[in-house]
């Protein structure tokens, strides 16, 4: 019996234990991260300028993402209407459709999904190519080629992705709206002036700003945090793999804590 | 090095898409720029705005004719608007604002009814015949009350 | 010259190398040798700068690797060429722009000029013709012979070479061993050699230092070494299976651990 009793006592403070030393670890992941991450910005001026990787990297991550983020905004716009029309419908306010998809795509939908949608197509790139260089010393030949890796590999993806993000996300605010336009005017008959007229006079531009500002930081945070899962990478197969998954777990829900306080910042 | 120039082409036609859009935004959308300024401006006295925002539509006739620039409280007792009107739409002196709503719980506006006089209100006048909005908690509980007596 | 000073490097509870002394002499062509995980590429990896000493010194001259500035430390690499175990090139680029790299980064060279000095590199490792394929098409030996080209292509004073014959054909190996030891005389290039490949090390080396434990165990020229009467010494050259060197790195006993007598299998805790 009383070995039952401190087995039990022992799973709880293991448990207590466990979790102690995953918010340890965690912290101390934040502090290097951010170290290894603004060590790679500060490389930004320094010679040699790396403006020619700055566009590879655009075109990898930036044009590479542009299709998914196309269709997603697309139908996120589509559904948005034909949702919020069934339900504004209900009220005799069909005329704030426009608003309404304009509001949501803009300031919530936009940036948070197209932050997602990048991180799973970028974001997890980043981190298995910088995994993969790392378990075949290619960063270490870098080194000895006296090419310093943070500024080649690091820096030019963080740069990338913080600039890239929100060019994405306004493309993807665009034709969301468009298509919801589509939807709710020609398909389901809403007033044509009044979509444009209502979402123009509800929207005002610092809700934009607030869209702009969460995509510039989200694109920064998947930067930093794919760059950092990817270098700091157990360098085997298997820990390139979990560092990926990692990644696009820790990125995303990074996005959506930074979302509920960039909101309360902006509302 | 020419594969290198096509992709920098592709790049440089992707941010200018982003920029782009960024100015749809920004212009249509946002109505930055001064388009948002157009127009002019008039003020009203209500003893209830009940609902009415900054941004909110003011119309005439049924037809959008501005916006509500701003809504403050004045001597502590009334609230004081400020309407942007569409440049072009002239309102007579006595015109008459009310507070109004769209359905039965939609949103709330401010409805402009043109007056008799030829003359028009001039920028930064006051409408002075006004009418607050009418309360349905007010007009629900009245009816209750009555009923039960 | 590169000196090491009291040298060590610890992973959780292993000196993978312990306070150990070491000199490279400039210009000639030094083999560390000695049995898988003694210590031999950490050794390398500390000389070369790639990682930290947790304790000592590595010192380039009068210069201190371990408290260089970042910009420093990469103006001293501009003059180091490092062969990898498993080539490490680089996977995104074929075999020329590979070769071509180090010259692309730091060299204001002609795109002819560039050419003219990789078709030279890629002959020497006689991969002239291969420039357009990528490094996922090739074996496992051509890729290494690529690396050893790029490891060159800035004619480096010194080279770090890790494992440069592991996994190839007596052919390639003799190959690789050869063009070693020429580009080093031509080039009076000093250069670093870890290896467990006992005949390729003696016959290259001008001087041998023999790694057991994380500690140098001996040091010496070929002739030496091959002369010395030390136990361990003697049974690494030959290879023989028993000696002072337990082939076992168990620490627990054979028989116990077969027989899961009770206080010898340790619970994970």
């Amino acid at each position: 019996m009383s070995n039952g009793m401190s087995s039990n006592q022992s799973s709880a403070t293991m448990f207590f234990g466990s979790m102690g030393r995953y918010a340890m670890r965690g912290i101390e992941q934040l502090g290097d991260g951010t170290r290894l991450g603004l060590h790679a910005l500060s490389l930004i001026f320094a010679r040699p300028w790396q403006g020619k990787h700055f566009v590879l990297q655009l075109y990898a991550l930036g044009v590479g993402s542009l299709i998914i983020i196309i269709i997603t905004g697309a139908f996120t716009g589509m559904v948005l209407a034909l949702q919020g029309y069934y339900t504004l419908a209900k009220f005799g306010s069909e005329s704030l459709l426009g608003a309404g998809v304009g509001m949501s795509i803009i300031r919530e939908l936009g940036p948070v999904l197209g932050a997602f949608m990048i991180i799973g197509r970028a974001g997890s790139s980043i981190t298995a190519e910088i995994g993969i260089m790392r378990v075949t010393e290619q960063t270490d030949a870098l080194e000895m080629m006296a090419v310093n890796p943070k500024q080649r590999i690091l820096l030019p993806r963080i740069v990338a992705t913080t600039i890239a993000v929100p060019l994405l996300v306004s493309i993807f605010d665009v034709v969301g709206i468009a298509t919801g336009y589509i939807v709710g005017v020609e398909m389901l008959g809403v007033n044509s002036g009044a979509y444009m007229a209502e979402l123009i006079a509800k929207l005002e531009m610092i809700d934009l700003n607030g869209g702009w500002v969460k995509a510039g930081v989200f694109g920064f945070m998947i930067g930093m945090i794919c760059t950092y899962m990817g270098y700091r990478a157990t360098p085997t197969t298997e820990g390139v793999a979990k560092a990926t998954t990692q990644a696009v777990v820790i990125a995303s829900v990074g996005v959506l804590i930074m979302d509920y306080i960039l909101t309360s910042f902006y509302l | 090095m020419q594969p290198y120039r096509r992709i920098e082409m592709t790049v440089g036609v992707f941010v200018f898409l982003g920029l782009v859009a960024i100015a749809w935004l920004a212009l249509k959308v946002g109505q930055v720029g001064g388009i948002g300024e157009s127009g002019y401006t008039l003020t009203a006295n209500f003893n209830d705005a009940g609902g009415v925002r900054k941004g909110s539509d003011i119309m005439m006739a049924g037809v959008t004719v501005g916006r509500v620039d701003d809504v403050k409280l004045t001597n502590n007792d009334h609230a004081t608007m400020i309407l942007r009107i569409h440049e072009g739409v002239a309102i007579s002196e006595d015109a008459f604002a009310s507070v109004r709503t769209k359905g039965i719980i939609g949103d709330r506006y401010v409805r402009i009814t043109q007056g008799m006089e030829e003359a028009h209100l001039v920028a930064g006048s006051e409408i002075e015949e006004t009418e607050s909005a009418i309360n349905i908690e007010d007009l629900i509980s009245k009816y209750i009350f009555s009923g039960k007596e | 010259m590169i000196r090491g000073e009291n040298l060590s490097k610890r992973y959780g509870d292993v000196d993978a190398v312990a306070s150990t002394d070491i000199q490279i002499k400039a210009g000639a062509i030094t083999a560390i040798m000695g049995g898988s995980g003694s210590g031999k590429t950490t050794l390398l990896r500390l000389l070369s700068g790639l990682d930290a000493p947790t304790t000592g010194h590595v010192w380039y001259g009068d210069e201190d690797l371990c408290g260089l500035s970042e910009r420093r430390l990469y103006e001293l690499r501009e003059n180091m060429g490092m062969l990898f175990q498993y080539s490490a090139l680089l996977n995104s680029l074929n075999v020329y722009d590979n070769v071509a790299f180090p010259l692309h980064e730091h060299t204001d060279l002609d795109e002819e000029v560039i050419r003219t000095m990789v078709s030279m590199k890629l002959e020497q490792v006689g991969l002239r013709g291969f420039e357009t394929m990528m490094p996922s098409e090739l074996s496992g030996g051509m890729a290494k012979r690529v690396a050893f080209a790029r490891a060159i292509a800035m004619d480096p004073k010194i080279v770090f070479f890790d494992e440069p014959t592991s996994g190839l054909d007596p052919i390639s190996a003799g190959v690789i061993s050869t063009l070693i030891l020429n580009t080093s005389k031509m080039n009076r290039m000093t250069s670093v050699v870890v290896t467990h490949d006992v005949s390729a090390g003696l016959a290259i080396a001008d001087q041998v230092v023999l790694m057991w434990q994380g500690c140098i165990i001996a040091e010496g020229t070929p002739a030496e070494i091959q002369a010395s009467t030390d136990e361990r010494v003697r049974q690494f050259l030959e290879g023989r299976p028993d000696g002072p060197i337990p082939f076992s790195r168990s620490t627990t006993s054979y028989i116990d651990d077969l027989t899961h007598r009770p206080g010898t299998v340790r619970m994970a805790s």
